[in-house]
C-alpha cells in the first residue's frame, strides 16, 4: 500500500473515534509538554546562573594559600603557609598577563552608627579591587592609594550596611561609624549587585583600604589572599602559569613540587555552578520524560483494543490481499500519527507553559531548538515502541481466522 | 477452540476449468465454506494440494497468498464484510490499494467503472449501512472484481436477499462469466443453482454429485418479467 494511502487511512481510522484519539493523545501532550517546560526552567536557571557569574568578573582570579602537607597530616587550610605583601608585590610587578592586582585581608566588624548596630565581613583591599570586582559607586568616592599608604580610616559600605545602618534611601557618604569601636568615616556607598550565584548577599559588606584593615583592624603580617585579573579572558591561562611560576620561586619550591597556594579562576566556579544547574535540569526533564513514558503505555492500551475491534477489518483487508506488513505498518502509523500530533500540541504547549511560568513565576526560562528536537525524537521513539507490539499482533492475523471473528 | 478434530474436508479431487460457473451445493456444515476458502486462498489445507493457474498454491508463503488474493482471486465473503463507515467507493478501491501496479490516479478511476458495471455509479458515497443488502452485495462484487480476477468465488451471495434481487446478483455473475471470468458460488438453493453451467454437491466434506446443467437459466431474461419494486424502496 501506498505511503499516501497509509497516512490517508490512518487519518480516517483516527478521526472515527475522536474522543479516544484525543485521550490517548492527551498523555503524549502532556509528557512532551512538561519535558520541553522543565527543561526550559533548567536551561534558564543555568544560564541566569552563569550571567551572574561572569557580571563577577571572569577574568577573575583569587590565589589563596593552600592546605599543606606536613608529615602525611594535612594541615587545616592556610594554618602553615601564609602569603605576604612580599608575596602580592612580586605577583603585581613580574607578571605582565596581571593587569589588576589587590592583597586581601578579612575580618568581620561590629559596625555602630548612633543606635544602630550590624555584624559584616570587613574587607582591605587596593583600590584595584574595584576594577576586578566590577564595582562602581553610586554616591561618594572610592579611597586612593594615598588614603592605603597613611592607613586612614576610611571606608566604602554596601546597600544593605547603609539600609540597616542608616535607614533606606539615606545617603551614608560623610556619615561616622564606629566598625570594632575604631571610628570610620563613610566616603562612598557601593551600587546595588544583589545576590551571587550562591544566593549570598554581595551588598552586605565594608571596604576599607588594606593597611587600615590590617595593621589597625587586625594587626597581622600575612594577608589571607590575592585577587587579580588576567588582562583578557583568554589570558587566564598565562596569567595561572607565571603566578605560579613567581609564587613557587618566592616559596623556594622546585618545579615539580606541588604549589603550597591553590588559585582558583571564577571559571572553575562557574563551571561547579552550571554542572550543578545541569544535574538539576536532567533531574527535571526525566521526571517529566515518566509522564511521556505513561503516554506511550496509553498508546499501547489503545491499540491493543483497536486491534481486537478492528480484528473483521484486518480480515477483510487481509483477503482482498493486504500482506502482514502492510497491516503492521497501518497499525504503526496510526500509533506514530497519535504520538507525533500528541508531540507538536505538547511542544506548543510547552512553549506556552514556560512563558507562564517565566512570566507569574519569576523565573528564568529559556526554550532551546534542542529540547523541542529531543522530545519530538523521544515521543516519534515511543510511537514507534509502543505501536510496534499492537502492531504486530494485528499482522500475525490469519486472514481466515480474522475474518469469522465475532 | 475445539479439542475435537473435525475433518470439514476430506478425500475432495476436483478441478474447476477457466470460464467455468460453478455452484457449490449442500447442507450446512458439509464444507461449503472451508472449500471455498482453500480455493479462495484464505486457507490452507492440512493435507493435499491445490493448483491456481498451475501454481501449487501450498508451497507458497503467507505474503506470496496475499498477493495471488489480491490478483487473481474475488472473494464474496458471506455476509458482504464491508468495512463499516467506509463509503462504497472506498470499499471497492480497498483492494487497488494493496495492488502496486496501480498508480493512484488510476484507482478512483477503476474502482467507479466496477460500480458502474453493478449499477451502483450514483451511490458511490454512501456508507454500507445507508444501502440496502443487495446493494451492499453489489458493492462486495464490485470490490471483488475490480482488480481484474481470473476467478471471483462468492459464498452464499444470495442468502440474506430476495428473490428479484437475488436474480440481479445471478445476472451480474452470469454477465461476468460470459466475459470469460471463472466464477463459482455456494448456495443451497437449488433455483440459484441453476443459474450456473455445473452443480457440485457437498456432504460430510465428500463431493457427492458432480453435474453439468443443461440449459442454465438466463437471469437478464428473467428481470424482465420480474416487476422491479425493490429499486424504489431504499433511500
Ligand atoms: N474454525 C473451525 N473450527 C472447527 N470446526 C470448524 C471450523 N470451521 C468450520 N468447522 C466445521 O467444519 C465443518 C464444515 O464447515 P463449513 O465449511 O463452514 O460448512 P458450510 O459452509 O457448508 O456450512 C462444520 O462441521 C464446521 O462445524
Ligand atoms: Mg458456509
Amino acid at each position: 500500500m501506498k505511503l499516501k494511502n497509509q497516512l490517508k487511512a490512518a487519518i480516517r481510522s483516527l478521526s472515527k473515534n475522536k474522543m479516544r484519539t484525543f485521550l490517548t493523545m492527551l498523555g503524549i501532550i502532556i509528557g512532551v509538554a512538561s519535558v520541553i517546560a522543565m527543561l526550559a526552567i533548567g536551561q534558564g536557571s543555568k544560564q541566569s546562573i552563569q550571567a551572574q557569574i561572569s557580571n563577577l568578573g571572569t577574568n577573575l582570579l583569587t590565589i589563596f594559600p593552600s592546605a599543606s602537607m606536613t608529615g602525611g597530616v594535612r594541615m587545616e587550610a592556610g594554618s602553615s603557609v601564609k602569603l605576604t605583601l612580599d608575596d602580592y608585590k612580586a605577583v603585581a610587578s613580574r607578571c605582565p598577563a596581571v593587569m589588576y592586582s589587590t592583597p586581601t585581608v578579612r575580618t568581620s566588624g561590629q559596625l555602630i552608627a548612633g543606635s544602630q548596630n550590624w555584624r559584616t565581613s570587613v574587607w582591605g583591599v587596593y583600590p584595584d579591587y574595584f576594577d576586578i570586582r566590577n564595582l562602581t559607586i553610586q554616591s561618594g568616592s572610592v579611597f586612593t592609594t594615598a588614603d592605603d599608604r597613611s592607613a586612614t580610616k576610611i571606608c566604602v559600605i554596601g546597600q544593605t550596611v547603609s539600609k540597616y545602618l542608616f535607614g533606606e534611601g539615606i545617603d551614608p557618604v560623610g556619615k561616622q561609624i564606629r566598625i570594632n569601636k575604631i571610628p570610620f568615616l563613610v566616603t562612598g556607598l557601593i551600587t546595588a549587585k544583589g545576590q551571587n550565584a550562591f544566593g549570598q548577599d554581595q551588598d552586605d559588606i565594608v571596604i576599607a583600604p588594606f593597611t587600615t584593615v590590617q595593621e589597625r583592624m587586625m594587626t597581622i603580617t600575612y594577608i589571607n589572599s590575592i585577587m587579580v585579573s588576567a588582562t583578557t579572558e583568554k589570558m587566564i591561562p598565562e596569567a595561572t602559569d607565571e603566578i605560579t611560576q613567581v609564587l613557587k620561586e618566592r616559596h623556594r619550591l622546585g618545579p615539580s613540587e606541588d604549589p603550597d597556594f591553590t588559585i582558583r579562576s571564577q571559571a572553575d566556579i562557574a563551571n561547579a555552578a552550571t554542572a550543578t544547574s545541569g544535574i538539576l535540569t536532567i533531574l527535571l526533564a526525566s521526571i517529566a520524560s515518566i509522564s511521556l513514558l505513561v503516554g506511550g503505555i496509553g498508546i499501547m492500551n489503545i491499540m491493543l483494543v483497536s486491534v481486537t475491534e478492528r480484528t473483521r477489518e484486518i480480515g477483510i483487508r487481509m483477503g482482498v490481499g493486504a500482506r502482514g506488513r502492510d497491516v503492521l505498518l497501518q497499525f504503526l502509523i496510526e500509533a506514530l500519527m497519535i504520538s507525533l500530533i500528541g508531540g507538536i500540541i505538547g511542544a506548543g504547549l510547552g512553549i506556552l507553559t514556560s512563558e507562564v511560568i517565566a512570566s507569574i513565576m519569576k523565573w528564568p526560562v529559556t526554550i532551546t531548538l534542542q529540547s523541542i528536537l529531543l522530545s519530538f525524537l523521544f515521543s516519534t521513539a515511543i510511537g514507534i515502541f509502543f505501536g510496534w507490539y499492537p502492531a504486530r499482533k494485528a499482522a500475525s492475523l490469519n486472514p481466515i481466522d480474522a475474518l469469522r471473528y465475532e | 477452540m475445539g479439542d475435537l478434530e473435525v475433518h470439514a474436508l476430506r478425500g475432495i479431487d476436483m478441478e474447476i476449468r477457466k470460464s467455468d460457473f460453478v455452484a457449490i451445493m449442500g447442507k450446512s456444515g458439509s464444507g461449503k465454506s472451508t472449500f471455498m476458502n482453500i480455493v479462495g486462498c484464505l486457507d490452507v489445507p492440512t493435507r493435499g494440494e491445490y493448483f491456481l493457474d498451475g501454481v501449487d498454491v501450498g508451497k507458497m508463503n503467507k505474503d506470496q497468498l496475499a498477493q495471488l488474493r489480491n490478483n487473481k482471486i474475488g472473494f464474496v465473503f458471506q455476509s458482504f464484510n464491508l468495512l463499516s463507515r467506509t463509503s462504497a467507493l472506498e470499499n471497492v478501491e480497498l483492494p487497488l490499494m494493496y495492488n502496486p501496479k496501480v498508480s493512484s490516479h488510476a484507482l478512483r478511476e477503476k474502482a467507479m467503472k466496477a460500480l458502474e458495471s453493478v449499477g451502483l455509479a450514483d451511490r458511490s458515497h454512501h456508507l454500507p449501512n445507508q444501502l440496502s443488502g443487495g446493494e451492499q452485495q453489489r458493492v462486495a462484487i464490485a470490490r471483488a472484481l475490480v482488480n481484474d480476477p481470473v476467478v471471483i468465488l462468492a459464498d452464499e451471495p444470495t442468502g440474506n436477499l430476495d428473490t428479484r434481487t437475488s436474480v440481479e446478483v445471478m445476472d451480474i455473475f452470469q454477465q461476468l462469466n460470459n466475459k470469460g471470468i471463472t466464477v463459482v458460488i455456494v448456495t443451497h438453493e437449488p433455483d440459484i443453482a441453476a443459474y450456473t453451467n455445473r452443480n457440485v454437491s457437498f456432504r460430510d466434506g465428500r463431493i457427492l454429485k458432480d453435474l453439468q446443467v443443461e440449459h442454465p437459466r438466463k437471469a437478464s431474461e428473467e428481470l424482465l418479467l420480474i416487476p422491479a419494486i425493490s429499486e424504489e424502496e431504499t433511500i
